[in-house]
């Protein structure tokens, strides 16, 4: 730790973990590039927002690079064959989640050719309009790369409306075990620094601000380099601090702008994007590619080879390590399977789970690695308040939670919590903090929908009961008329007859 | 709420852990008692290691007959935590070193039972169980709780060897007059009250104390090795420098005015910095996890509370010595701290509000 971070940590502005990287030796090991495996396990829903609608029958032939499910809505993306073959299934397959719940899925038998469709790439992006070139990253199904899948036209097109000044490129990489973002920045520098060079373009951004950790000097250095010619694009190194790829927190730490709490950055003229996102766009946009695949870290103890490969969207994990190299002792220590980084991934129930657009890594943990234990009592250590990058105070949102208090949970910022991780990493009585905010921000969502589902019984409740007393109410009046109307023959008739009678009276008197 | 979804495996991130454990924390706590520990042995002998062993004993016997009171399953694994044994270490620490055996085991008794089971065990107390009984018993039994043996390295009595250390211990004879002189803290109310200016009163007093060689509490005496204890938890990150510099800071700046405004009245910055349980205490009680707020700022208020607090009492307060009252003071105020001092979140002000968004940059 230099005297800078020593000097922070006095003054207690020491935000976020130091977790022991594990980066090396996967980061240093070359890109292999994976053959296309006989079936691919395409999920619908592989980005954030609305899942794909199918536009393929089963059976058809589709070549590489063919559309085969489009986007549906405002937020979502079509995803793309990534090899050419014969769809042999539109079905459910175990979805990478912990649950081990089924996602709807198309299975795509690869025919070994792997043949491109027509490809309409365009020579100068920077001559198509900012619009246009949102439009055919939207195309293509580039979605952020960085982990949450977050289709990437949606914040290009937001951004140029906007006004969005500053783009921050997320180099962070800050999850422990994960170099994919490492190993692109070093092997494809150039084509990285045109695609941010293409994303200003299409959103309007003076700067483009690159923030790579400190402990990838590599990437750093192939970085500087290509962006030498270039002024607005701008590598900055920062310091080797989890969760320094964070959104919220790169931007602070790059622009010193803190994005409000119920804003976003777009609102302070800044957007974020990663690295790898831009190696999609740029390829997208210049080619005419749609993302169809992209670099996994395979890593963990229990990995034998771990390295970076370049893998097909719809690859099965298990033929991912299985190409890789395996695992040690056919996984015999194998203690946890997990998709994404550590800190943020998730366990995954089996390997049989397809790698989607936003998988950056598959880890096979060892127990050690782990280190699962049995939580004890929280002895208020705070250490989690002050690991928390948000400011928050885990304890004591956890001891709300935890007597089901989820309103003071909410006053104390649960909603602010980014599930980072810090605190539970950090805490030593091993309390499963996420896991709480996780259960918390579920059992609000489930009271909002049953709320709503409430509002929506009782409003129609309300109507019904309001038509009935109408009803009750226009039948009476009826009734009421009626009888007013039968009173009034009644008594027309009565009076008639009483001068009918006067009458023959009158005559009879007469 | 199903609850089966709190207690069940954990599924959701983070899949690793930075190593740290109660357990790992608590041991430390513990190394760095140790050299003011064995340096109290040598300094009191024989009895200051009974009174020691059996604090500690007391401390974890009713911690487990708590536990298995309350019907608690593993009683070994909370048990072993080491919470249990530093409660006992750090009670031990604070009592006059010859101290006879029915204090150690009463005082484990209201430090475990009264002070932290009945409030739910570790974690929980709102006090802390140390101090808890350490008042409790000098409130209770103000003459054995006062009874200040010399170092025996400068005492005139003979050393006493390990039977006759059993029989002192076991026996709770009065401790010979030719052995005992008051505390330093002690000495300086007395003096004051027969009219003594404190200037004559104490001579080389303060000096003595930095290495410990003046009657005091087994643990307290030299503040030289409590400190390098407290460093040592610095380093190792177990505690964080605000809550003891700003309990070092309550009393020092008081003591200072107070000091430069009538030196024969009030006893200097480095007697009181040096003197009693301010150390320890700063170090060592007053960095309690449990017992203490949780954000930097809120240790800081708390800690110059404590500091300030134990200047007050020692200076016009019936006791001597003030650091154990104002510590329970401060763990009452522990909760009103923790909801007034708040750290900021992330793109929120002071009161929680969101950040202005900026008008049309």
């Amino acid at each position: 730790m230099g005297f800078m971070n020593l000097f922070k940590h006095f003054l207690g502005d020491d935000w976020g973990v130091h977790p022991d990287d594990h980066k090396r030796p996967a980061a240093d090991q070359a890109v292999r590039v994976m053959p296309v495996p006989a079936k691919l396990y395409l999920p619908l829903q592989q980005h954030l927002g609305g899942p794909a609608r199918p536009v393929v029958l089963v059976g058809q032939k589709v070549k590489k690079g063919e559309l085969i499910a489009e986007a549906q809505g405002m937020v979502s993306a079509p995803i793309h064959a990534p090899t050419s073959g014969t769809i042999a299934a539109v079905t459910e397959i175990t979805a990478p989640h912990p649950s081990g719940l089924t996602l709807p899925a198309i299975i795509l038998e690869a025919d070994g050719a792997d043949e491109w469709i027509d490809l309409h790439g365009c020579a100068d992006p920077f001559a198509l309009d900012p619009a246009e070139v949102g439009k055919r990253v939207a195309a293509a199904g580039v979605v952020g790369l960085g982990g949450a899948a977050f289709p990437s036209a949606v914040k290009l097109i937001g951004a140029s409306k906007a006004k969005v000044t500053t783009l921050v490129m997320n180099g962070g990489e800050c999850e422990p075990y994960l170099s994919c973002d490492d190993r692109l920045m070093r092997d494809a520098a150039a084509g990285i620094v045109d695609g941010i060079r293409i994303m200003l373009h299409a959103t309007g951004a003076k700067v483009a601000l690159v923030g790579i950790e400190d402990n990838k000097p590599e990437a750093i250095a192939a970085m500087q380099a290509a962006a030498a010619g270039f002024d607005t694009v701008q590598i900055r190194p920062v310091p080797a601090r989890y969760p320094m790829g964070s959104e919220k927190q790169l931007i602070q730490v790059l622009t010193g702008i803190e994005v409000p709490a119920d804003g976003r950055p777009a609102d302070i003229g800044v957007i974020v994007h990663n690295v790898g996102t831009a190696l999609a766009l740029r390829t997208a946009v210049r080619e005419g590619k749609p993302l169809i695949s992209r670099l996994v870290t395979v890593n963990g103890n229990c990995a034998s080879q771990p390295g970076n490969i370049e893998v097909r969207v719809g690859t099965l994990a298990e033929e991912v390590i299985a190409f890789a190299g395996g695992l040690k002792g056919d996984g015999l220590g194998l203690a946890r399977r997990v998709m994404g980084g550590p800190m943020m991934g998730m366990q995954i129930p089996h390997w049989r789970v397809p790698v989607v657009k936003g998988t950056s890594g598959i880890l096979a943990f060892d127990a050690a690695e782990v280190a699962e234990q049995e939580p004890n009592p929280c002895i208020r250590c705070s250490s989690c308040v002050k690991a928390c990058p948000m400011g928050l105070l885990p304890l004591e949102m956890s001891s709300r939670i935890r007597n089901e208090a989820y309103g003071e949970a909410i006053d104390l910022g649960l909603k602010d919590c980014i599930a980072c991780g810090c605190c539970a990493y950090v805490c030593p009585s091993k309390i499963p903090l996420v896991q709480y905010f996780v259960h918390a921000k579920g059992e609000l969502a489930a009271q909002d929908r049953a709320k709503l589902r409430g509002d929506a019984t009782k409003k129609l409740a309300l109507q019904r009961q309001e038509r009935l007393e109408r009803e009750a109410r226009e039948k009476a009046e009826a009734n009421a008329k009626r009888k007013a109307e039968r009173e009034a023959a009644a008594a027309a008739k009565a009076a008639a007859e009483a001068a009918a009678s006067a009458a023959s009276a009158g005559q009879g008197v007469v | 709420m199903n609850t089966a979804a709190l207690t069940a495996q954990p599924v959701a991130s983070p899949h690793a852990h930075g190593g740290n454990s109660v357990t790992r924390t608590m041991f430390r706590v513990q190394m760095a008692l140790v050299p003011a520990t064995l340096y109290g042995f040598w300094l009191f002998g024989w009895p200051a290691f009974f009174l020691w062993l059996l604090t500690i004993l007391s401390c974890l016997g009713f911690e487990a007959l708590s536990l298995k009171l309350m019907g608690v399953t593993r009683i070994k694994r909370t048990l072993f935590d080491g919470s249990a044994l530093l409660t006992g270490w750090l009670l031990a620490m604070t009592l006059p070193p010859w101290a006879p055996w029915w204090v150690a085991v009463l005082g484990g008794f209201i430090a475990i039972v009264i002070g932290k089971q009945v409030f739910g065990g570790v974690g929980q107390n709102v006090f802390n169980p140390a101090m808890v009984a350490r008042v409790a018993l000098l409130v209770s039994f103000p003459l054995p709780l006062t009874q200040w043996v010399s170092p025996l390295p400068m005492s005139a009595g003979a050393t006493p060897d390990f039977v006759a250390s059993l029989r002192i211990f076991l026996t709770s004879l009065p401790v010979p007059d030719a052995m005992t002189s008051a505390t330093l803290l002690g000495h300086a109310k007395t003096e004051l009250a027969r009219g003594i200016d404190l200037g004559q009163a104490l001579g080389a007093g303060p000096a003595l104390s930095l290495i410990g060689m003046r009657a005091g509490s087994f643990g307290e005496s030299a503040a030289l090795l409590i400190l390098c204890g407290g460093l040592y938890l610095l380093i190792t990150r177990v505690i964080t420098w605000h809550a003891p510099l700003a309990v070092l800071a309550g009393v020092a700046i008081p003591a200072a005015i107070a000091h430069g405004v009538d030196p024969g009245r009030f006893l200097s910055v480095e007697a009181h910095l040096l003197s009693g349980a301010l150390v320890l205490g700063a170090f060592f009680i007053a960095t309690d996890y449990v017992t203490s707020p949780n954000t930097a700022s809120g240790q800081i208020v708390f800690g110059l509370g404590i500091g300030f607090l134990t200047w007050v009492i020692r200076s016009f307060g019936g006791y001597p010595e003030g650091m154990a009252f104002a510590v329970l003071l401060m763990n009452a105020l522990t909760p009103v701290i923790d909801r007034f001092v708040k750290p900021r979140v992330l793109g929120r002000d002071r009161k929680g509000k969101p950040l202005d968004i900026p008008e049309n940059t």
